[in-house]
């Protein structure tokens, strides 16, 4: 369904719409333009040598690993999700979806706090875990799950709503003829949902890099060690590291620039995928 | 157990989901190559039975047998029934040939013909469903009666034991709907596959099958052809179902239904009580100023081809239909004239009008 060509703005609409370019400008392109202009401020050389800093580097692999790890687990568990819901009637499916929004009306202190509260030395399992020599507060474990907690529902909120709208028809179709699981996983349902897929993953991958909150409560601060990308840009900060605070940051905003261009191109390839589905 | 025919067989076949009964003991038969109607409202249990034979649900009782072996202990996957959807149910991202050739290319590589193979005989099945040259568009390119198709070829790809269509033609526009209906009969007359058709569309049912089951409730009230179920419904559900229905009180006597003044020949169902109501066709009633007969007031007139089509109603309210020729228009038909009407001839039932 296309709607009617929108009319020229006049009047009153070129009002509203200044305003909300103004608007977009201060809250949101001006503070981008301010990272960059911060890092730069004492030109490149100062730039890159913030990256040569080992605690930066130490904090982007870091941040690289935790992602490594969050993103795939939440893929295929969004993936699940979103296939036992679309495609099967059970019991509880209710609750299921409302425990997939959870993490987005949870504050990220609290998807971090839960941890602390579970595994941390004074925790629930605290003691068992001390006793059996594991660590799972301060270290790359506990970043993990607080960072899986927190982008728990992008791959899965983004695949539901697709997922429903295309039913299980296609995948009933192909049993008459004689597919098994694997055939129809990866011949009839993943095509269907694949750009829908790599949409949630790229958010997912996003937030997951970028994440403060939860990772900060889990993370205990160990400089070159448990420090992430945005807890390392707070901490130059707090260390009146301006320039370098800004370079570490740059990576993040240039990061976010990069989802949203191929967010934009996947919005501009998928709209053509769900016309052509929609004429169906 | 019927279980050493050629044909489909199913017996005693009950389903429900939760505490409502879909099916309540359904026994059917279909013959190799017969194309056989499934007839019903909606809720009387034909899609379930078409499910179950498909394997795509499983019956709580009852046996399903094809060809003497057991369907129940076969997975859907492993039955070969090619199964077409309302909803076509086509694969969105394949191409036409690639949809049609999916059933033999998840075949188990021994079994598998040739890519040279598949590709041959996806060009015969769009030439059959006269689709030459539509091999490399996409789904969304086509028509809904072009999918419709598609979905067919798609079925008939793999050579099925049993041709399923549930409601194929629901999804369309009457005129494209009648003609799919005869391109149908006409593939199942050149394929001749056993064919087994849901439909709520009596009419679709009536032009296409060799023979009718029509359910009602979780029930086979009636199997026969279109003619017997014409000639000798059962019941007044049977008798409703299949056509525009008008009724009567009346008394048998013998082999004729008296009125208050008239009297009618009577098809009578076995089991018919004496005091009962008297079931008619429109076109098997008469209208006329004179004479004997109910007093009706005419409602509206409709002339349609060669027919006219009559809406009336008696004192109590009681709309009646009525179908004349063009040719044979009663004198003085007309909007507001009050006429008298008598049915040349009536059904009667064991049981009351089923609503």
């Amino acid at each position: 369904m296309r709607a009617s060509t929108p009319e020229k703005p006049k009047g009153a609409a070129w009002l509203v719409l200044g305003a909300a370019v103004l608007w977009l400008a201060l809250t949101i392109l001006l503070p981008l333009i301010t990272v960059f202009v911060e890092a730069f401020r004492q030109g490149a050389a100062a730039y890159f040598a913030a990256f040569q800093d080992p605690d930066a580097l130490a904090a982007i692999k870091l941040s690289l690993q935790v992602a490594a790890a969050a993103v795939p687990l939440n893929a295929a568990f969004g993936l699940s999700a979103a296939w036992l819901i679309s495609k099967f009637e059970f019991v509880g499916k209710g609750l299921l979806l409302t425990l997939i929004d959870l993490p987005f009306s949870l504050s990220p202190v609290i998807s971090g706090l839960v941890w602390v509260l579970l595994f941390g030395a004074s925790g629930w399992f605290g003691p068992l875990l001390d006793k059996l020599g594991i660590q799972i507060i301060f270290s790359y474990t506990g970043i993990l799950l607080a960072t899986i907690l927190v982008t728990f529902p992008f791959v899965a909120r983004e695949l539901i709503p697709l997922m429903q709208a295309q039913g299980a028809d296609e995948e009933t179709a192909a049993v008459t003829l004689g597919a098994g699981g694997g055939d129809i996983f990866w011949r009839v349902t993943l095509p269907n949902i694949a750009w829908a897929l790599l949409y949630g993953v790229l958010l997912c991958n996003a937030r997951a890099l970028g994440e403060f909150g939860a990772v900060s409560v889990v993370s205990g601060h160990i400089r070159g060690l448990t420090d992430t990308m945005p807890l390392h840009v707070e901490v130059l900060y707090n260390d009146y590291n301006f320039v370098a605070a800004f370079a570490v940051a740059s990576l993040l905003a240039g990061l976010a620039l990069v989802t949203l261009a191929a967010k934009t191109l996947l919005e501009w390839r998928f709209s053509g995928e769900l016309a052509r589905s929609a004429r169906h | 157990m019927n279980g050493r025919s050629a044909g489909l067989a199913v017996k005693d076949v009950a389903k429900r989901f939760g505490r409502f009964p879909a099916l309540k003991g359904v026994s059917i038969s279909a013959e190799p190559g017969e194309f056989l109607a499934l007839l019903g409202p909606s809720g009387s249990g034909k899609t379930t039975l078409l499910r179950v034979i498909a394997g795509l649900e499983t019956p709580d009782e009852g046996s399903v047998f094809m060809e003497g072996s057991d369907f129940l202990a076969q997975t859907a996957r492993e039955r070969r029934v090619g199964m077409v959807f309302q909803s076509y149910a086509l694969f969105r991202h394949m191409t036409v040939a690639k949809n049609i050739a999916f059933g033999l290319s998840v075949l188990p590589r021994a079994k598998r013909p040739s890519r040279k193979e598949i590709a041959a005989r996806v060009e015969r099945l769009l030439a059959l469903v006269q689709l030459d040259g539509l091999g490399g568009r996409y789904p969304g390119q086509l028509s809904g009666g072009q999918q419709q198709r598609v979905a067919l070829a798609r079925a008939l790809a793999i050579e099925p034991r049993v041709l399923l269509l549930d409601e194929p033609f629901g999804a369309l526009d009457a005129k494209v709907r009648k003609e799919l209906r005869f391109w149908l009969r006409h593939v199942h007359d050149e394929t001749g596959v056993t064919t087994i058709f849901v439909t709520h569309d009596q009419e679709e049912a009536m032009d296409l099958a060799d023979r009718v089951a029509v359910l009602n409730q979780g029930r086979i009230v009636q199997v026969g052809s279109p003619e017997t179920l014409h000639e000798h419904p059962v019941s007044a559900f049977v008798f409703d179902f299949l056509g525009a229905a008008n009724r009567l009180p009346c008394r048998l006597a013998g082999d004729l239904a008296s009125f208050d003044g008239f009297s009618a020949p009577a098809v009578i169902a076995t089991g018919a009580p004496a005091n009962t109501t008297a079931w008619f066709r429109p076109h098997e009633t008469e209208l006329s100023l004179e004479g004997p007969g109910v007093t009706v007031s005419v409602v509206s007139l409709v002339t349609k081809g060669g027919a006219v089509q009559v809406e009336c109603r008696d004192g109590d309210g009681n709309g009646y239909e009525v179908d004349c020729a063009r040719a044979a228009r009663p004198a003085g038909l007309a909007v507001g004239a009050q006429m008298k009407l008598r049915p040349r001839r009536v059904f009667v039932f064991p049981e009351p009008a089923a609503e």
